[in-house]
């Protein structure tokens, strides 16, 4: 097959044949993948359930791992990282749960304009945080707010394939109305016996149960300190050190598992994924942060200076021309971290972005791959 | 010496401040162009590769009815299309990095190659860098000249020079094998000043690129028309020397024109930003015409636009050259245009006459602006 696309693009050279098919039909693609929407239901308030329909090339991703879609806004091609919320496989639609943040360009846009017929691309399932095989004996889900989205996948997996062991699936919300998938939870509640969903909406004033009806354990809990502490998991999960632990949500909810689980000495069976917000620091002026540049293993502290004249400063002899932004010799790729454009004094901390040594300075700490 | 842009009191001088104020407006004129880009020049760009791709795609289609004459003459007009459109308003913008901004991965000036033999790598270092930095600085810019010919009073004439309307002639054919070989810099390798595992280096990356253009326009297009072998190699010829004649005299014009100036070394050492864009302005010339002219030279026809902004896309110079001309009047400066004729008339005369020993030729007055640079005065081209 790549043989033959290899063939075909002795004609197209020099352009991919991709360029020409993706004229035709945007899904029409030999390599690249894409995936086109099928389905949008917005009827949990503040997100968005995308169904994505991938093209051939799609292999697939396992419980809790992470895919990157990329939309077109203004011109401009943005990519982000969610996790698929259905079960672990190869099948050939892909559920999507997108909150819209405040200032999250890409989450405002699907959650306003997404419809179906929309193409978006598609980066192949990845991530660490993920069931492992064979599946552990018992297994803790902890989420919070959008962190739900991985250990959803969890959690339907492992109904799927009606894992015998026990499960505990706990997670915070600022109210009922705001959980998505409830009818997958509920389904899960009254089919699993060995399946325990708890559901907690810590800014809640009453403490009786909010939803009486659900077949799981929905709560306000009676504490203002809000989050997780080792009396709930205690109370939830009593076999947690037996257990392999999977978090996903907010920082504090974070930290408050990690605390206990490294006070038990149990940290090597829990499993975290962070869900961190690109977004540009206030104050971009200020020199701070650590440059990395990744790919010669050299890390300076960042001086304010270009981005260019910091690499040479730490050693490195990047490519360039120009040292004035109108050559582009000196491009190079931000793997992560946020800069400044010294010309048009805008930041921007879009993940793997090539961007202009000579005229981008540094803001806090940032990794780029020369 | 006479000079060309001279005022009623003598010639055009500008002081500092003047440059300065410039600079700053010329650097407006740039913030509001980039806050302004978006889906519109996305969506243009577009509609260009797909016009592109489907004149390219109907060429090589009616190669197979090449046996008729008149297609056979269609199919070569589709395919020049689309080999100029690819090469001009394609390849040359998007290499210059002015869609960087779309984030599209295959329009990213690191990436993108195109439709023909110069390695797009090669080219960004002789064209974006040494090009456009420094443009019509002598000994600096290439560009003058090509090292081939003499362009400018200031280089020197030899007797091998009086052959220089031919030489022309022939860049003008096998342009894209030219600009191929333009980043070798063949004068420094022959004076030792270049080492030979840098032109090695090069010489694989043109063969690569070369072979594959070569191997699909000269072998396997006409093999996959059968009988119509020598029918489609014949019309895959004609198409890219009908590219190479075009796309020369669109470049010729943007910098040989009468009226454009050249640069010393020592005059724009330690350039301030306001010099840098007055030295842009003075040395390029733009070509008036239709909008389908613009868009087939790759808006090149702004050559003075395009140099003031190398990365800005090159459909918005249309746009922001009145304000660009406006400021020229405002200052004096010379903003030289004509019609394709008058340009290309002038780049051909200009290639003619510096063909002959000075000693024959009458010393025309030059163009220059007198620029106060660092306070000093510098007779800029006088
Ligand atoms: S060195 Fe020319 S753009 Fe950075």
């Amino acid at each position: 097959m790549v043989d033959l696309i290899n063939l075909v693009q002795t004609l197209t050279s020099p352009h991919p044949l991709d360029r020409y098919l993706e004229l035709v039909r945007p899904t029409l693609t030999a390599r690249e993948m894409r995936a086109e929407i099928v389905h949008v239901d917005r009827s949990v308030p503040g997100s968005v359930t995308l169904t994505l329909r991938p093209t051939r090339q799609w292999k697939g991703h396992a419980a809790g791992q992470y895919v990157q879609i990329g939309v077109v806004i203004n011109g401009v091609r943005h990519a982000r990282c969610y996790s698929p919320v259905g079960p672990a496989g190869r099948g050939r639609h892909l559920q999507l749960t997108v909150k819209a943040h405040p200032d999250g360009l890409v989450s405002q846009y699907l959650y306003r304009n997404a419809e179906p017929g929309m193409v978006v691309d598609l980066e192949p399932a990845a991530g660490v945080f993920r069931l492992p095989d064979p599946r552990p004996e018992r297994v803790l889900l902890i989420s919070g707010g959008s962190g739900i989205t991985p250990v959803l996948s969890m959690l339907r997996t492992l109904a799927d394939e009606d894992y015998p062991g026990d499960v505990v699936f706990l997670h915070y919300a600022k109210s009922p109305e705001v959980v998505p998938h409830r009818a997958e939870l509920d389904a899960i509640a009254e089919r699993h016996k060995n399946f325990r969903i708890e559901l907690r909406h810590p800014w809640r004033a009453d403490t009786t149960r909010v939803d009486p009806t659900a077949p799981w354990v929905d709560v306000a809990p009676a504490k203002t300190s809000g989050y997780f502490d080792y009396d709930e998991l205690e109370r939830v999960a009593p076999w947690f050190a037996d257990a392999h632990t999977y978090v996903c949500g907010p920082q504090s909810l974070m930290a408050a598992v990690r605390k206990i689980f490294e006070a038990e000495q149990l940290d090597d069976r829990l499993h975290t994924e962070e869900f961190t917000l690109s977004l540009a620091p206030v104050d971009a002026d200020e020199a701070f942060g650590t440059v990395r540049f990744s790919a010669s293993g050299v890390a300076a502290d960042n001086n304010g200076a270009p981005l260019l004249e910091q690499a040479e400063s730490a050693g490195l002899t990047p490519e360039y021309g120009c040292r004035m932004g109108i050559c582009f010799s000196c491009t190079a790729v931000r793997r992560t971290g946020c800069t400044r454009n010294l010309r048009t004094g805008e930041t921007d901390s879009d993940p793997d972005q090539p961007i202009q040594l000579c005229i981008n300075a540094p803001v806090g700490d940032v990794d780029i791959d020369i | 010496m006479t000079i060309l842009t001279e005022t009623k009191d003598g010639p055009l001088v500008l002081s500092p401040d003047q440059i300065e104020e410039l600079g700053k407006a010329l650097d407006e004129l740039r913030a509001k162009t980039v806050a302004d880009l978006g889906d519109r020049d996305r969506e243009y760009l577009y509609s260009i590769i797909k016009a592109q791709r489907g004149f390219e795609v109907a060429g090589r289609g009616l190669m197979y009815l090449g046996f008729l004459p008149p297609v056979w003459l269609a199919a070569v007009a589709a395919l020049s299309v689309s080999k100029i459109l690819d090469n001009m308003e394609i390849g040359h913008n998007v290499m210059h990095g002015q869609y960087d901004w779309m984030r599209e991965p295959g329009l990213n000036s690191r990436v993108f190659e195109w439709d023909t033999v110069c390695p797009a790598d090669q080219w960004k270092h002789s064209h974006n860098y040494l090009h456009h930095t420094y443009t019509n600085i002598h000994n600096k810019d290439r560009d003058i000249g090509y090292s081939i010919l003499r362009m400018d009073e200031s280089q020197s004439w030899n007797v091998l020079r009086l052959g220089q309307p031919l030489y022309a002639f022939a860049l003008m054919m096998l342009f894209e094998w030219g600009v191929m070989g333009h980043d070798l810099e063949v004068e420094n390798v022959l004076s030792g000043k270049r080492k030979w595992s840098d032109v090695k280096r090069l010489l694989r990356g043109q063969l690569r690129k070369a072979g594959k253009q070569a191997l699909k326009d000269y072998l396997v297009f006409p093999a996959l028309t059968g009988p119509l072998f020598f029918s489609t190699l014949a019309g895959n010829v004609t198409a890219n020397l009908v590219r190479n004649v075009w796309a020369y005299s669109i470049i010729f014009c943007g910098h040989f024109p009468t009226g454009v100036q050249t640069f010393t070394e020592e005059e724009t050492a330690d350039e301030t930003r306001g010099e840098w864009y007055i030295r842009q302005m003075l040395g390029s010339a733009n070509i008036s015409g239709s909008r389908l002219f613009h868009i087939m030279s790759g808006n090149l026809s702004h050559q003075i636009e395009h140099h003031l902004f190398p990365d800005i896309p090159a459909a918005r110079y249309p746009e922001i050259a009145p304000e660009v001309r406006a400021l020229c009047e405002k200052y004096g400066l010379p903003y030289n245009t004509g019609p394709l004729g008058k340009q290309i008339g002038s780049v051909w005369w200009k290639i003619c006459k510096l063909a002959l020993p000075p000693s024959l030729v009458k010393s025309e007055s030059s163009p220059g602006v007198i620029v106060m640079r660092q306070r000093k005065a510098s007779e800029v081209g006088v």
